[in-house]
C-alpha cells in the first residue's frame, strides 16, 4: 500500500512537472519582440531592420550563451497605439525578453512606459529624436539621433565656404529637430539662414518651396525630408535648375539614403551630407556586410538596415556577458558602455545616456562604377548626442 | 387610426429586447473570465465598437455618411489627454464625459456645413474637416505635442478605485461598461418618437418635412449626439492608452471606421460592434501570420463579402449552429450575426 | 512678375496632372454612379509598367507612356467585366467596401513586386532642367506635361462632342435607361469607357511618377486628392473636373508659395469653401436622378 505521503509526493509531482517543464523550456529560448512598421508608408524601414536582423542571425546562428533566439515580428503599421498594444501583449503573453524595432518616434514613445513597467529593455533601432532615451531607463538606441547629424554638418557648412543657406525641412518633430540644431550650430560659426520652409508632411509636389528656395539665392539649401521623399526632393531640385544656379543641397544623411540613392539620377551628385552610415564605408567588415546584404536581398542596404543589424548585435553580446541571464536589469546593465566594430565604423552605447556614441561622416555623393555612393571624406570621431536636455 | 396603431406596435416589438441581445452582452461579458490573455485586442475592439455605433448613429438612421469621423474621435482623444496632463479632471469617467461634449460641441458647429450637402460632398466636407484638424493639431504641437504626440499622459484609477494594469483588464472591463451604458442609451434613443422620425428622413427627407418634422433640427441634434459618442470613444482610445497622436484624426481611421460598420450592416445598431470584432480579429491573425502581406487578404475578404453578399456569407457561417440548435429541438432566435465575443 | 508666371506655370501642370489621374474617376462616379476608390491602383500599374519598361528593358521613355495607357486600360477593362460590373447596382456602401479591398490587395501586390521604396523612372536628359522663355524658368518636364495633358484635354473634348461614340456616351451618362431603350448598348458604352479612363490613370501615373512620387501606397496616398478634384469639379462632364484641377493645382501651388505656413491647409480649404458653397461641385448638376 502506498503511504500517505508517497501519495503526496506523486501528486505534488504531478501538478509540478507540467511548471517544471515550461519553466525549463522558458530557459532554453529568448524571445524577442520586433516591432516594425512592415505596411504603410514607412515600411522599407521595417523591412530593412528585418532582412538585417535575419541576416545577422543566419551569420551568427540563432543560440547565444547557450539560449535559442527566437524572434517574433510584428507590424505596427506605424500608428503608436498598434505599437503599444504588440508591445503588451509580447510582454505579457509571449514573454519576451526585448523589444526592439521601433520605426517612428511616437511609436518608441508610446512603447517606453511598458519597459519601465514590466523591465524589459527596449532597443530603437529606427527613431532618431533625442529625447526617446529619456523616456525609460530600459531603452537603449542603435541608430542616431538627428542632433548628431544635424550639428554635425551645420559646423562644417559654417567652416567650409558656406554662408547663406535656406532650409527645407518637413513639417513635424524630428524635422523641427534637424532644422534647430542645425540652425544653432551654423548660425554659431558665422552663417545666416536666408529662407525657412516646412513643407507638410503628406507632400506631394515640391515645387512651390523650391521656387522659393531658389529666389532667396542661398549658397546651399539645407534639406531634411523623412525617408523615402528625397528622391522626389533631388529631381525636382534638378528639374528647377536649382544645381545649374549653382546652389547645393546639405542636410542630414537621410535624404542621401543608400536604399534610394541610385534611383534619384545623376542630380544627385555633388551633395554633401553628415551621416553615421554609407554603404561605401570603407572598411572590410562594410564591404563583407553589403556583399551578404546585396546578395540575400538583392538591394543595398541602407542607415535602417544598419541600425537592425547593431541592434541584435547588441542584444546578442549582452547575452553573451551575462551568460544568458536575460531579465531587463542584467541586460541593459551589459548593454551600457558597450563597444563594438559595426558595418559604420566603431561604435559605443553610453553608459550615462544608453544612447549610441559613434562617427559622423561628412560624404559627398560620388559615381562609383556607374552608380552613386556617398562618399566620405570627414571624420568626426565618437560623436555622442548632442540634444539631450540633461547633460 | 388603425394603421397608427400597428406601426406603433411594430415599432414596439423592435424595441423589446430579444434573446439573441441578451446572449450577445453575455458572450461579451463572459469575454472577461475567457480571454484573459486578449485584453488588449478586447478593448481595441471595445472602443472601436463604440466609433463604429457613433457612426451608425448618422449612417444606419439618419442617412448622413462621413469620411472624417476620426474628427470627434481625435478631438475626444486630445480632450482626454490633455484634461489627464494638465490635471484638471482627473478622474477618467468624469474626463470621458468632459471629452464626450467637446467632441459633441464640434459636432454641433460643423453639422452646418454637412447636413445640407449631398452624399458625396458630405464625403468630403467631413474628410477635410478631420485633415484640417489633423494639420492644425501639428500646427499647435506646443499644446498637442505634435507628430510626436501628447506626453506625460497618466490616466488615474476609474473612480479612483481600480487602476489600469498591465494585463488591461481594468481597461476592457471600463471600456466595456461604458460601451454597454451607452449602447442602451443609442438603444433608447432610436426607438424613441425622435429615433423614429430621423428614420422617416433617411427615407424620405421631402415626406418628412411634409409631415412637420423639422428636418435640419433634427438631423444637427443626431449629429452632435454622434459626435459625443465617437469623442468618448476616443477618450477610451487614449485613456486605455495613455496615448493621443496625430494619427488619431487621420484618413485611415475614417476609412477603417466606415470599413467596419459596412461590414457588420448599417441600421441596427449591433453592426458596428459585430463589424469591429470582425475586423479586428481578421487583422489580428492575417497580421500575425504575415506581417508583410496581412493587408491582402484583409482586401480579398472585403471584396469577396461584396461579391457573395453579407447576407448569404452569415447565412453560410450561421449555417452550423442553427443546425445544431435544430437538432438540440430548441428553436433558437436568430442570433446577431457573427456571433458576437471575441 | 516672373516669379508669377513661373508659379502659375508650375500649377497648371500640377492641375493638368491630376486632371488626368482623375478624369477616369469622374466619368465613372458620372456614368454609373459608382464609387470606385480604386481608381489609384490603375495609375499606379500604370507608373510600374513605364518604370519597369524604362529602367529595365530600355524601352523609350516616350514608348513607354503609350504602353502605360494601354496595360491600365487592360487592367480596366479585365476588372470592370470581371468584378465591376457585377456592383453597378449595389449600395454605395458596397462599392466604397468592394474598391478600397481591391485597394488593399493592389498595394500589397505592387508592395510584393516592387518593394516598398519608391520607385523612379529614368527620364531622357531632354526632360531634365529648365529652358528661359522670355525670363520666365519653364520646367521642360512640367511643359511636357502641359502639352501631353492640353492634347489630351482637346482630343476628350472632340470625342465626346463629335464622336458617334461620344454621343452615345452622354445620353448614357443623362439617362442610361431612355439610352439603353434607344439602343444603346449601355454596357458595351461603359466598359470602353472605363478602360479608357483606367489607361489615362495609368498614364497619369507614369507621368506623374517624376513629380509625385511612385511606391506601392500610392493609391491611398492619392485617392483624397482624386476625390477632392472630381467633387469640387462636379461629376459627371469633364470640363468641370478640368478646371476644378487647374483651380486646384494653381491654388495649391500658390498657396505653398506665397503662404508656406498655410500650405498644408489652402488645398482642403478651398475644397470645403466651395462644396459648401456648391453642394454638387462647381459644374455639378442638381441630382436630377
Amino acid at each position: 500500500m502506498f503511504s500517505k505521503t508517497m501519495w503526496r509526493a506523486v501528486i505534488g509531482a504531478a501538478l509540478v512537472a507540467p511548471f517544471a517543464l515550461t519553466a525549463a523550456q522558458a530557459q532554453d529560448t529568448v524571445k524577442i519582440g520586433l516591432i516594425v512598421p512592415m505596411t504603410g508608408g514607412q515600411a522599407s524601414t521595417g523591412k530593412q531592420i528585418d532582412n538585417a536582423v535575419k541576416l545577422y542571425m543566419q551569420q551568427h546562428g540563432d543560440t547565444v550563451a547557450g539560449r535559442k533566439i527566437e524572434v517574433i515580428l510584428k507590424d505596427d503599421a506605424t500608428l503608436p497605439d498598434n505599437t503599444k498594444r504588440l508591445a503588451q501583449e509580447l510582454i505579457v503573453n509571449d514573454k519576451v525578453k526585448v523589444i526592439a524595432g521601433f520605426g517612428i518616434t511616437p511609436a518608441a514613445l508610446a512603447a517606453a512606459p511598458l519597459a519601465t513597467r514590466a523591465k524589459v529593455p527596449e532597443v530603437v533601432m529606427a527613431a532618431g529624436t533625442s529625447i526617446i532615451t529619456e523616456r525609460s531607463p530600459y531603452i537603449v538606441r542603435t541608430s542616431f539621433t538627428l542632433a548628431q547629424s544635424s550639428t554635425i554638418i551645420g559646423d562644417w557648412a559654417a567652416k567650409n565656404g558656406i554662408k547663406k543657406v535656406a532650409t527645407l525641412t518637413s513639417d513635424y518633430a524630428p524635422g523641427h529637430d534637424a532644422l534647430r540644431f542645425f540652425k544653432e550650430h551654423f548660425t554659431a560659426g558665422g552663417g545666416r539662414i536666408v529662407e525657412e520652409v516646412k513643407v507638410p508632411l503628406a507632400n506631394p509636389d515640391f515645387a512651390p518651396f523650391l521656387q522659393r528656395m531658389k529666389d532667396a539665392k542661398p549658397d546651399a539649401i539645407y534639406v531634411f525630408v523623412p525617408a523615402g521623399q528625397g528622391g522626389a526632393f533631388m529631381k525636382q531640385y534638378a528639374e528647377r535648375g536649382l544645381d545649374k544656379a549653382g546652389i547645393r543641397v546639405i542636410g542630414p544623411g537621410d535624404v542621401m539614403d543608400d536604399d534610394l540613392l541610385n534611383g534619384m539620377g545623376d542630380s544627385a551628385i555633388g551633395a554633401v551630407t553628415a551621416h553615421i552610415y554609407s554603404a561605401a564605408h570603407p572598411s572590410q567588415m562594410n564591404r563583407d556586410f553589403v556583399a551578404a546584404y546585396k546578395k540575400a536581398y538583392n538591394q543595398r542596404p541602407g542607415f535602417m538596415a544598419v541600425g537592425g543589424y547593431d541592434g541584435i548585435h547588441l542584444i546578442y553580446q549582452a547575452l553573451k556577458k551575462t551568460g544568458g541571464k536575460a531579465d531587463g536589469d542584467s541586460l541593459v546593465a551589459a548593454m551600457k558602455g558597450m563597444k563594438w566594430e559595426s558595418p559604420r565604423g566603431p561604435i559605443s552605447i553610453d553608459p550615462d545616456t544608453r544612447d549610441i556614441v559613434q562617427n559622423v561622416y561628412i560624404r559627398k555623393v560620388e559615381k562609383k562604377d556607374g552608380e552613386l555612393y556617398n562618399v566620405e571624406f570627414v571624420t568626426f570621431k565618437g560623436v555622442k548626442d548632442p540634444g539631450k536636455t540633461k547633460k | 387610426m388603425n394603421s397608427d396603431r400597428i406601426v406603433g406596435a411594430l415599432a414596439l416589438k423592435r424595441s423589446r429586447w430579444g434573446w439573441g441581445e441578451t446572449a450577445f452582452w453575455l458572450v461579451a461579458a463572459a469575454s472577461i473570465l475567457l480571454f484573459s490573455d486578449r485584453y488588449l485586442i478586447l478593448t481595441e475592439m471595445a472602443w472601436l465598437g463604440l466609433f463604429a455605433l457613433s457612426l451608425d448613429l448618422i449612417l444606419g438612421y439618419a442617412g448622413i455618411v462621413s469620411l472624417g469621423h476620426a474628427a470627434f474621435f481625435g478631438v475626444g482623444a486630445y480632450a482626454a489627454g490633455l484634461l489627464a496632463v494638465h490635471g484638471i479632471v482627473r478622474e477618467p469617467a468624469l474626463a470621458l464625459v468632459a471629452a464626450g461634449l467637446a467632441a459633441m460641441a464640434l459636432g454641433f458647429v460643423t453639422s452646418f456645413l454637412v447636413i445640407r450637402g449631398a452624399e458625396l460632398s458630405q464625403l468630403m466636407v467631413t474628410l477635410g474637416i478631420a485633415l484640417l484638424l489633423r494639420e492644425l493639431a501639428n500646427r499647435f504641437s506646443d499644446i498637442t505635442g505634435g507628430f510626436d504626440g501628447l506626453q506625460g499622459i497618466v490616466i488615474d484609477p476609474v473612480l479612483g478605485l481600480f487602476a489600469f494594469d498591465l494585463y488591461g483588464r481594468t481597461g476592457f472591463i471600463y471600456c466595456l461598461v461604458v460601451l454597454f451604458v451607452l449602447f442602451l442609451v443609442a438603444r433608447m434613443i432610436v426607438h424613441s418618437p425622435f429615433g423614429l422620425s430621423l428614420r422617416a428622413i433617411r427615407n424620405n427627407p421631402l415626406r418628412a418635412a411634409a409631415i412637420g418634422i423639422p428636418v435640419n433640427r433634427r438631423l444637427v441634434a443626431i449629429y452632435a449626439i454622434s459626435a459625443f459618442y465617437a469623442g468618448v470613444a476616443g477618450a477610451l482610445f487614449t485613456q486605455t492608452t495613455a496615448l493621443a497622436s496625430l494619427d488619431v484624426f487621420s484618413f485611415e481611421r475614417s476609412a477603417d471606421l466606415l470599413l467596419v460598420l459596412v461590414i457588420g450592416g448599417a441600421g441596427y445598431l449591433y453592426g458596428g460592434l459585430v463589424g469591429a470584432v470582425i475586423f479586428r480579429l481578421l487583422q489580428d491573425v492575417f497580421s500575425s501570420w504575415t506581417p508583410q502581406f496581412w493587408q491582402f487578404w484583409i482586401g480579398l475578404v472585403l471584396v469577396l463579402i461584396v461579391l457573395v453578399g453579407r447576407e448569404r456569407m452569415y447565412r453560410g457561417i450561421l449555417w452550423l449552429p442553427r443546425q445544431l440548435g435544430a437538432r438540440l429541438g430548441k428553436a433558437k432566435p436568430a442570433p446577431s450575426p457573427g456571433g458576437g465575443g471575441a | 512678375m516672373t516669379t508669377l508666371f513661373t508659379i502659375l506655370f508650375d500649377g497648371v501642370a500640377y492641375g493638368m496632372l491630376l486632371f488626368v489621374l482623375a478624369c477616369g474617376l469622374a466619368v465613372t462616379l458620372g456614368l454609373m454612379n459608382f464609387v470606385n476608390l480604386a481608381h489609384g491602383a490603375f495609375a499606379m500599374a500604370g507608373g510600374y509598367v513605364c518604370a519597369v519598361l524604362v529602367n529595365r528593358s530600355g524601352v523609350p521613355f516616350f514608348a513607354a507612356l503609350p504602353a502605360a495607357f494601354l496595360a491600365s486600360a487592360a487592367i480596366g477593362l479585365v476588372a470592370e467585366r470581371l468584378l465591376y460590373r457585377h456592383l453597378y447596382r449595389r449600395s454605395p456602401l458596397d462599392q466604397v467596401l468592394f474598391t478600397i479591398g481591391l485597394v488593399f490587395m493592389a498595394v500589397t501586390v505592387a508592395d510584393y513586386l516592387m518593394g516598398s521604396s519608391q520607385t523612379f523612372i529614368h527620364i531622357p536628359d531632354s526632360l531634365q532642367g529648365q529652358i528661359n522663355v522670355f525670363g520666365v524658368g519653364v520646367g521642360r518636364y512640367r511643359l511636357m506635361i502641359i502639352v501631353i495633358c492640353g492634347l489630351l484635354t482637346l482630343a476628350l473634348q472632340l470625342i465626346l462632342m463629335k464622336t458617334r461614340f461620344g454621343s452615345r456616351l452622354r445620353a448614357a451618362v443623362d439617362d442610361p435607361r431612355a439610352a439603353g431603350g434607344l439602343g444603346i448598348n449601355v454596357p458595351y458604352v461603359f466598359a470602353l469607357t472605363f478602360a479608357f479612363g483606367s489607361g489615362l490613370a495609368g498614364l497619369g501615373g507614369a507621368l506623374g511618377a517624376e513629380i509625385l512620387g511612385l511606391d506601392p501606397y500610392f493609391p491611398l496616398k492619392f485617392m483624397i486628392y482624386f476625390l477632392i478634384v472630381v467633387t469640387v469639379g462636379g461629376a459627371s462632364t469633364i470640363t468641370g473636373p478640368f478646371l476644378a484641377a487647374l483651380l486646384l493645382g494653381i491654388a495649391d501651388v500658390a498657396g505653398k508659395y506665397y503662404v508656406p505656413k498655410l500650405g498644408a491647409f489652402v488645398i482642403y480649404t478651398v475644397m470645403i469653401v466651395i462644396l459648401i458653397w456648391k453642394p454638387h461641385g462647381l459644374f455639378g448638376r442638381t441630382a436630377a436622378r
